[in-house]
């Protein structure tokens, strides 16, 4: 039965996430966004927090690890379901409740301790085995290199074999929480002659001598979480932390590491929502106190050309949303969701910079300003639109979704 | 109007009134009207075309509304059945019950079968041909949202399986579509909002095999019309009400029998039920832009009297302003369904347009445009689906609603005018549906009334 509403039992989730977010990230938002590099210390209680929280199961698998594809196991076998029924599970959970926390702050979301992208990645793609001996990590995510970006098929970072262990080499950039983390999911080539299907991913720790970090970047926005420069160099890996599969399957392709992007796209669509609805909320706060309302029965072109603008705002985050939850829904009942995982990246990252960018120009200097923090979220969603795949990558995935075509025929 | 007044500027041929004609130019403007000797013809014809068989294609054409049936008085004053709220499991969830699943299966083939062959003739006629109507009234459509108990098919409120249809249908074609729906979101108004008496007088003759053609007329000809401020007026005279003014967008106003009207009540927006054929009642043709298998008309109403009891719902302006909302998301539904129908139409046509050697669906800058098309679409759907849902569970849409019909009315624009753009020059004739669908998405936006779900 067709409803679109924040599933029921979530909601309790989402609104505890909102209280977090209200009361725990706005308060040092601004704080880390000028002192950026320092490590905001106030979250290691909140992660503790979290995790308490978790562990009384009321999150619903909730977090960056929350994507597993049949991660909802454990509450199968408490309570047989019937396999057509339909479910509303971690992914859910997940995009509701990181809307939420970035509605509170983006960059406060990214940093938060064993929530990282690279744990996204080991619920994605790690065995049975390897998640059970990851439990507790932080893991960030390392894939782009100074000469790879969105083609991430090219990388040049060599993984290779030497007795049970591999040895990487290479340089890794754009590393969110790179220092701060305690492992990072590296990806690394067993032969670049064998192209996509010889990209593996691997775990390597903090502590790891062969790791080094470089140094932090400064950034446009989300400046108070840490992104990294990292280099290997003979850097010794255990077998046993190459995650999911060593087999090089050339029929396969690609297919491993980048379904971690179905895991990851609707999370970062998810962070766009959150961050534009933070603007939207001010504004129309800020535009009532100015003397206008927004009037959703009259037509948009009666009231102000302000209000006008507003509801086109709002028109698209509400898109935007709706195609959030669906990725996430369809993950949660188990249907393949490449294509709507990248039509919600591509709709809520173009959304989250159009509706925090007009919402400044919206508010004038009040909202340009560092008094408020319209100027900072719109400096934060713009990176919301380019990691875990650019505008124009999901574009393109959506491209050869919809017409059929090969990486070959639509370059 | 004397000569010299057609002459003058303001909205005549386009030209704003800041327009001045010097002495050449009016000149030059009466020797053009001159050398029009068929619109001589036709201006001599006048008095015999009254006779003639009302023509939508022509516009300015006004007739006495149809001499429609008369409806057998029936019910009494108590309220009437109201179709039960929808009840949710709190679960989200993209999947359409059986019966709404059902329902679409049968009118998407309705659609493709008999819609989209017949869409471009009845573009051209500004008709709906009758074996097209008949086709959907055999389906149901006038009693979709009619409850059982007064013989129609649903069991419960059916805003969703409303926007359903209506989406399957408009993928066929939008202005057939319209034609089609028009009676049944009569029905529908007369079923959420009317008395006893009402519904017993007017649903029967819907439900039944011969559905009397019908239309919701709330739009106006005026620019930045609101139609929650309708210029149209209705007075209190003793026992009846007296209705001044025009409506525009009346679906088949020339065959319809009955019409919901919305008119302005002691300052307040009130729906009446107005039969055809009464006193000072006037159809005009109304070709429009696009939705043309519609066939659009204006309504004049000189002083119409309307008996006490035809005034729809409440006249506190709360059932007009939901059936204005209802009315709106339909619209955002065949939006949805006729930007479908764009995506499929583009995609199949760039895969197989060859340029420099290989499918222009090989070059990205084509490629992005259909990709964006498929976006922005299925955001389109999920906030009318939204909407629709809240709709049906009795929940305030107001919010929703309005996100849909902004986004449906930029977005659908888009989708239409990038949909004649992959096509180049082949898009600009009528060779090929897209240019008809781009003339039907700016209908999106601009209509209020019509239809409902």
């Amino acid at each position: 039965m067709i409803n679109l509403e924040t599933p029921r039992k979530q909601r309790a989730l989402i609104d505890q996430a909102h209280q977090l977010a209200m009361n725990m990230l706005r308060p040092i938002s601004r704080k880390y966004d000028r002192a950026e590099h320092e490590y905001p210390k106030e979250l290691d209680m909140l992660a503790a927090l979290i995790d308490g929280v978790s562990e009384t199961g009321a999150t619903g698998g909730a977090g960056a690890s929350g994507g597993r594809q049949g991660g909802a196991k454990a509450a199968e076998k408490k309570e047989p379901r019937d396999p057509d029924a339909v479910r509303n599970g971690a992914n859910l959970a997940s995009v509701l409740s990181i809307a939420e926390m970035c509605w509170g702050d983006t960059a406060l979301l990214l940093s938060m301790p064993r929530q990282g992208l690279g744990n996204a990645a080991i619920a994605a793609v790690a065995s049975e085995e390897q998640l059970a001996r990851y439990e507790g990590t932080w893991a960030a995510m390392a894939i782009t290199e100074p000469g790879t970006g969105s083609d991430s098929a090219n990388i040049t970072t060599t993984a290779t074999k030497d007795g049970d262990e591999y040895v990487l080499n290479g340089e890794k950039i754009f590393v969110t929480s790179g220092q701060r983390a305690d492992s990072v999911v590296v990806w690394a080539t067993l032969d670049k002659s064998l192209g996509r299907a010889a990209i593996k991913s691997f775990l390597v720790r903090r502590d790891n001598p062969g790791m080094k970090v470089e140094r932090l970047e400064h950034k446009l926005g989300i400046r108070a979480s840490d992104t990294a420069v990292i280099t290997f160099t003979d850097c010794r890996v255990p077998a046993e932390d190459l995650l999911g599969s060593p087999e090089v399957n050339t029929k396969a392709g690609f297919g491993g590491a980048m379904a971690t992007f179905d895991n990851t796209r609707p999370l970062v669509a998810a962070m766009a929502v959150g961050c534009a609805r933070a603007s939207l909320d001010l504004t129309r706060d800020l535009l009532e106190r100015a003397g206008i309302t927004i009037d959703y029965d009259r037509p948009a072109q009666v009231q102000s050309a302000a209000a006008a603008k507003f509801l086109q705002l709002e028109a698209d985050w509400e898109g935007a949303k709706l195609l959030m939850m669906q990725a996430a829904w369809m993950a949660d009942n188990r249907k393949p969701n490449s294509l709507e995982a990248s039509m919600a990246k591509a709709k809520a990252g173009r959304v989250g910079s159009d509706v925090t960018l007009s919402c400044v120009q919206l508010c004038g200097t009040l909202g340009y300003s560092e008094t408020e923090l319209l100027e900072k979220w719109s400096r934060d969603s713009k990176i919301l639109d380019i990691f875990e795949g650019t505008q124009q990558i999901q574009q393109l995935i959506v491209a050869r979704r919809v017409l059929g075509l090969s990486s070959a025929e639509l370059k | 109007m004397s000569f010299l007044n057609t002459l003058r500027p303001g909205g005549r041929h386009g030209l704003s009134s800041r327009e001045a004609r010097d002495p050449i130019g009016l000149a030059v403007a009466a020797v053009n009207r001159l050398a029009q000797s068929d619109f001589i013809d036709r201006v001599g014809l006048r008095k015999q075309a009254e006779q003639m068989v009302f023509s939508t294609t022509r516009s300015g054409f006004r007739v006495a509304t149809a001499a429609g049936r008369t409806f057998a008085r029936a019910g009494g004053r108590k309220a009437g059945e109201r179709p039960a709220s929808a009840t949710s499991t709190g679960l989200f969830d993209l999947t359409p019950t059986e019966d709404e699943q059902m329902l679409v299966d049968v009118v998407s083939e309705l659609a493709s079968e008999v819609l989209r062959p017949e869409a471009a003739g009845a573009n051209e006629e500004c008709a709906a041909p009758e074996a097209v109507l008949a086709a959907c009234q055999e389906v149901g459509l006038s009693g979709l949202g009619v409850p059982e108990a007064l013989g129609g098919i649903m069991e419960e409120r059916s805003a969703v399986a409303g926007a359903l249809v209506a989406e399957a249908l408009a993928r066929g074609d939008m202005g057939l579509a319209v034609a089609a729906l028009a009676p049944g979101s009569v029905a529908t108004a007369i079923a959420l909002w009317g008395t006893d008496a009402q519904q017993q007088t007017y649903l029967p003759s819907f439900t039944g095999s011969e559905a009397p053609a019908a239309a919701l007329a709330l739009a106006e000809p005026s620019v930045l019309f609101d139609v929650l401020q309708p210029a149209t007026t209705a007075l209190r005279d003793g026992q009846e009400f007296v209705l001044d003014g025009v409506k525009s967008a009346v679906v088949r106003g020339a065959e319809d029998e009955l019409f919901v009207v919305g008119a302005l009540l002691d300052g307040k927006p009130a729906l009446f039920l107005v039969e055809s054929g009464a006193e000072g009642l006037e159809v005009e043709a109304d070709p429009s832009m696009g939705v043309r298998a519609a066939a659009l008309t204006r309504l004049h109403l000189n002083g119409v009297r309307v008996p006490a009891e035809a005034l729809l719902g409440d006249p506190e302006g709360v059932a007009y302003a939901e059936c204005v909302r209802l009315s709106r998301l339909a619209w955002c539904a065949l939006a949805v369904g006729t930007a479908q129908a764009v995506l499929d139409y583009v995609t199949t046509y760039v895969n197989e347009r060859v340029a420099f050697g290989e499918p222009i669906s090989h070059r990205q800058s084509v490629a992005f445009m259909v990709a964006d098309i498929a976006i922005e679409l299925q955001a389109m759907r999920l906030v009318t689906w939204k909407a629709a849902s809240r709709a049906a569970r009795g929940k305030d849409f107001g919010r929703e609603l309005a996100l849909a019909r902004q986004l449906c009315t930029e977005k659908g624009m888009k989708i239409g005018n990038d949909g004649v753009q992959l096509l180049g020059g082949h898009g600009f004739v009528k060779e090929h549906p897209v240019e008809r669908w781009y003339r039907d998405l700016r209908a999106i936006g601009v209509m209020e009334g019509a239809v409902l779900v």
